[in-house]
């Protein structure tokens, strides 16, 4: 399949980009063609990517959300582009009592990094994380010009 | 077991709770990812359970089945849209049968950035009690 984008020269060539940006870029062009079954709705792994990430916004920002118990703050690390949003980190799990007897191992530990682009604009230098119970909270306020303008007919 | 370089995390989907009983509040069930280790003088528990706060979690152990209940509530604004959902959020369920004869007023949970840590303490075995028979 041969996919042409023409809304943003910008993406061509891809110079800068690294190849997980590409993929991303790939995969939200997919998605784009799906966009009628997959906008909004529970997509499942999506990425299949450490973190799993739910993304929703409201007229001033994005929200995006994932569940990472376990992880100290100190120990994720986020940075920002203009649209496109990175997540790395390592979750450890502290060796128990040596002679301790497991019988359960259903927890896991390991690194990740995420990136994922975003659908438009942001304000990098006003984005917000928190990380409560267990749950990474990243607010990204959308730049002005990716706002949704309400016009009213005179 | 030598300190390996560190593997990546893969992601996976939470497990959905196939319970014989019928559920009556509507919402999914997830079970939550468990350790469970045992020494000579505990066993200890750690659930991961992301979006569980200390008040909305129930533990129970009764007739030694240990039951984990953790509510959560849902974390997006009203006035949020959603352009996609790669996880569900929903409550978490989870029993246990134990073997050992637990210390139930010796019982430790500490609920910290969403993983449960509870400690069962095992009872210390009944001392052996001479019964004399007194002669009437």
């Amino acid at each position: 399949m041969l996919l042409i984008r023409r809304d943003r020269d910008s993406d061509w060539p891809f110079v800068n980009r690294s190849p997980f940006e590409e993929l991303n870029r790939m995969r939200s062009e997919m998605d784009r063609l799906t966009e009628g079954i997959s906008r909004g709705a529970f997509r499942g792994m999506g990425a299949g990517v450490f973190p799993l990430i739910n993304l929703t916004e409201n007229n001033e920002k994005y929200f995006l959300r994932a569940e990472l118990p376990g992880i100290k703050s100190d120990e994720i690390e986020i940075s920002v582009t203009g649209d496109s949003i990175s997540i790395s980190g390592e979750r450890k799990i502290p060796t128990e009592d040596e002679n301790a007897k497991y019988h359960r191992r259903e927890r896991e530990s390991g690194k990740f990094n995420r990136i994922l682009n975003l659908p438009g604009q942001i304000n990098t230098a006003k984005v917000e994380a928190k990380n409560v119970d267990g749950i990474l909270t990243i607010t990204l306020p959308k730049a002005e010009e990716a706002k949704l303008k309400k016009i009213t007919i005179k | 077991m030598t300190k390996a370089e560190s593997k990546a995390l893969q992601a996976k989907e939470k497990a959905e709770v196939s319970s014989a009983a019928e559920q009556t509040r509507p919402g999914v069930v997830f079970t939550p990812d468990v350790d469970i280790f045992e020494t000579e003088k505990e066993m200890t528990l750690l659930a991961d359970m992301p979006g569980v706060k200390a008040e909305d979690l129930t533990i129970d152990l009764r007739e030694n089945v240990l039951t984990l209940d953790g509510e959560v509530k849902a974390p997006e604004g009203s006035d949020e849209i959603e352009l996609f959902r790669e996880y569900r959020t929903g409550k978490y369920y989870r029993q246990f049968n134990l073997s050992e004869v637990i210390d139930q007023a010796k019982i430790e949970a500490n609920l910290t950035d969403g993983v449960l840590r509870l400690q069962l303490p095992k009872i210390e075995a009944a001392k052996p009690r001479k019964i004399t028979v007194k002669a009437s």
